[in-house]
């Protein structure tokens, strides 16, 4: 199970949907945010000719790592410790945290830095190593403004999208200082000055911290090398400067090699920060002298969904977060609403496969999506994300009173006879539908006006009138 | 070549204005749609609400109606897609699946009928440009018009500019370009009732689009969408009025479209 505590308990994605759609504040933000990338993106997209092979290539190439994964992970095992690194293996997030805590508390340190990883917050690996005394610093900008508002990302790529710069500004002020290095007094909300401020405050923790946790884009089982790509350079510090590196990665994060890696460099920065490339691409193999490295290879759940034939297409995402930038429902109802690490459409596919759908937010979560599509358009890796979604709605347990009317509905359409008849009794009884519906339909009427049912079906007009011929 | 005319449950109960709009217009084509009796619903709204089984059984019931035509034409794009992409789906066995690629399904397998019959389903715009290879098909319309391409029309059985076409040859017709066309309004089947917050903040975007455009007249492909949208730009007292792209086509000068407005 999940040890992701800050999710737990939540009411399911309708309700906090419902919430969200009223904060204006946050309309405001994401529409802009997410627009704004979307143009970005369809623009580093559309320069590409071949785009759509790169996206067949990063598709089969998933594929196939997937189909033999056993065998990618031995051989990723063997070069990972043939280069002086250390190899763990974890079923679930209990136990990736054991080892994590464990390795921290064996240098001694009661502190460690953080490169920005999705793993590790789906395991809740910050909370995990709180309960044990060691205080895990983010270093992304967004994790950092994460993190010091007490607050959860709501977005793969941009965790604090949901905030604006005077959000971010007061949130500097007020809690820079708890952390370590204050914000200064006349700071400013201009981009540069903030970014300027997380910078000092970020390089005092580099340089004292001699742990470091990340996790990687992707893992080259030829070589035993793990990749990052990212913006800032906090990774790069990260993964250098402290003593021990210990790397959180999901197991289908694996390609083959190096030729495999050369289609995702070109698929994953256009697609999420939709740039040509990202600023920075570290690559790191075993552990050099005087340093040691630890990876600790995450199940999690992911071998499960690797049983299921329509739902392990899941396991090819890399995370770039497209999927989320053009997701009607995500823009209006924000990441929290999805009540995990993961938001937005990819979100609604994985979390009810990594966590199952026994709590009513994690049943609710296939339902949100009006299955339009435009996920599946936008992902590098052609992951059908309406097709699971449907898949897994078929899975979830129905509530008693539309497990009904789907019965009910199914016996109508069964039969024409039924059919016309139902059909002939809503004519008799169209002036008596009032304006609002009653239970569940309400739902319709409190904002829109249902059609006026015409007194004649199709079927009966075709009847009476031989086809329109008489 | 025998053409069936596949009317959609929706359509049949709510909009017959829009199947009677199809045959008008199909008969002025010289093309004579029959309309098989037995017809009931393709299965959308349990498939895609998480009831598969009788969804499949009613994808089995569609087979066995229009197996016997060369052409089945359905007014709503969300219906036909539902046919070309889930029937294959809902028709393959666990064993089937596993099968090679490149492999067609067993003879005589539910699989097999499917792959028979689901490439002579064809959405309205579909047979009219492809089949009969017609865009001018004679219509008269003199109103401001814009065009909603709908999810399903446009990424499911990517319709591309087949609809627009059409309305660009019908005389008369003003078509303004719609700002957000691709952009889901919201409707989702029962996702409206399920979230129905977020469609409806969705559709409030989409009608404010609509409504900037100055149009007298919100087209689609699919009724389904225009029942959602149409529902308020009424409950919203927006004065534009919501029109199956077939029954804007089947408008004549003559008003030879007399069955269209019952
Ligand atoms: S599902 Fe596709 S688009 Fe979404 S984050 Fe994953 S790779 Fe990107």
């Amino acid at each position: 199970m999940n040890g992701d505590a800050t999710f737990l308990g939540m009411p399911a994605f309708p309700a906090n949907a419902a919430v969200a759609v009223r904060d204006s504040q946050l309309r405001y933000n994401l529409r802009k945010a997410t627009h704004t990338i979307r143009g970005k993106r369809a623009a580093a997209v559309g320069e590409l000719p071949d785009w759509a092979e790169l996206r067949r290539a990063g598709k089969e190439i998933k594929d196939h790592t997937l189909r033999n994964l056993e065998r990618y992970l031995v051989r990723m095992e063997e070069a990972v410790t043939a280069a002086g690194g250390h190899v763990h293996w974890a079923a679930d997030a209990a136990e990736a945290n054991r080892i994590v805590a464990d390795l921290v508390k064996a240098t001694g340190e009661t502190s460690v830095v953080k490169v920005k990883s999705m793993a590790t917050q789906e395991i809740g690996l910050n909370e995990a190593l709180e309960l044990e005394g060691i205080t895990a610093y983010e270093t992304d900008l967004a994790e950092l403004i994460v993190q010091l508002g007490d607050d959860r990302p709501s977005h793969i790529l941009v965790p604090a999208i949901h905030r604006n710069r005077a959000e971010i500004r007061e949130i500097f002020r007020e809690r820079m200082a708890d952390w370590g290095r204050a914000a200064p007094e006349d700071l400013t909300d201009d981009p540069r000055a903030l970014a300027e401020a997380a910078r000092l405050h970020l390089r005092e923790r580099f340089l004292s911290t001699r742990v470091a946790i990340s996790g990687a884009n992707f893992m080259i089982a030829d070589t035993g090398t793990l990749v990052v790509l990212e913006s800032e350079g906090n990774g790069r510090m990260c993964l250098t400067l402290p003593e021990t590196l210990i790397s959180v990665v999901g197991i289908e994060k694996l390609l083959p090699s190096w030729q495999d890696l050369e289609v995702f460099l070109q698929l994953l920065p256009r697609s999420s920060t939709g740039e040509r490339m990202n600023p920075y691409t570290s690559t790191w193999t075993g552990a050099v002298e005087g340093q040691e490295f630890h990876l600790v290879l995450l199940d999690n759940g992911r071998t499960n969904v690797l049983a299921d034939e329509i739902g392990r297409q899941a396991l090819r995402c890399i995370r770039c977060s497209a999927c989320l930038n053009v997701c009607p429902v995500y823009e209006r109802a924000g990441g929290h609403a999805y009540g995990s690490v993961y938001p937005g459409p990819i979100g609604a596919i994985l979390t009810p496969q990594l966590r199952g759908t026994a709590s009513k937010l994690d049943a609710s979560l296939p339902y949100a999506s009006t299955l339009c599509g435009a996920c599946f358009d936008a992902c590098p890796v052609a992951i059908d994300i309406p097709e699971v979604l449907v898949h897994l709605r078929g899975k979830v347990r129905h509530a008693r009173v539309e497990r009904l009317g789907m019965r009910a509905a199914g016996w109508v359409f069964n039969r024409p006879a039924r059919l016309a008849r139902a059909q002939r009794l809503g004519g008799r009884l169209r002036r008596f539908v009032p304006g609002r519906l009653p239970g569940p339909l309400s739902a319709w009427t409190d904002t829109r006006d249902i059609p006026d049912i015409p007194p004649e079906s199709f079927r009966d007009w075709w009847d009476r009138t031989d086809g329109g011929v008489q | 070549m025998r053409v069936a005319l596949f009317i959609t449950c929706v359509n049949d109960t709510l909009f017959p204005g829009t199947g009677r709009a199809v045959v008008t217009l199909l008969r002025r084509l010289g093309c004579d749609v029959e309309f098989p009796r037995a017809q009931t619903c393709c299965g959308q709204m349990h498939v895609n609400t998480g009831y598969p089984e009788e969804g499949r059984r009613l994808a089995r019931h569609f087979v066995d109606v229009f197996a016997e035509y060369d052409a089945v034409v359905a007014p709503s794009g969300s219906c036909a897609a539902m046919v070309r992409e889930q029937y294959p789906r809902l028709a393959r066995t666990p064993a089937a699946a596993g099968a090679p690629a490149g492999e067609g399904p067993p003879p005589g397998s539910f699989a097999a009928e499917v792959a028979e019959t689901v490439p002579k389903v064809y959405e309205l715009s579909e047979f009219l440009v492809d089949v009969l290879g017609v865009t001018d098909v004679g219509a008269y319309f003199p109103h401001r018009v814009t065009y909603h391409p709908t999810c399903h029309s446009l990424r499911g059985l990517h319709l591309e500019d087949r609809p627009t076409r059409l309305l660009e040859q019908v005389r008369g017709l003003e078509l303004v370009p719609l700002p957000g066309a691709d952009e889901c309004c919201g409707f989702g089947g029962t996702f409206a009732l399920k979230n129905p917050a977020i469609s409806a903040a969705m559709c409030a975007d989409k009608v404010h689009n609509v409504t900037t455009t100055g149009a007298e007249v919100l087209c689609a492909a699919d009724n389904s969408c225009l029942m959602h949208i149409g529902g308020t730009l009424v409950r919203q007292r927006a004065g534009v009025r919501i029109m199956h792209l077939a029954e804007i086509l089947a408008a004549t000068e003559s008003g030879d479209d007399r069955t269209v407005r019952g």
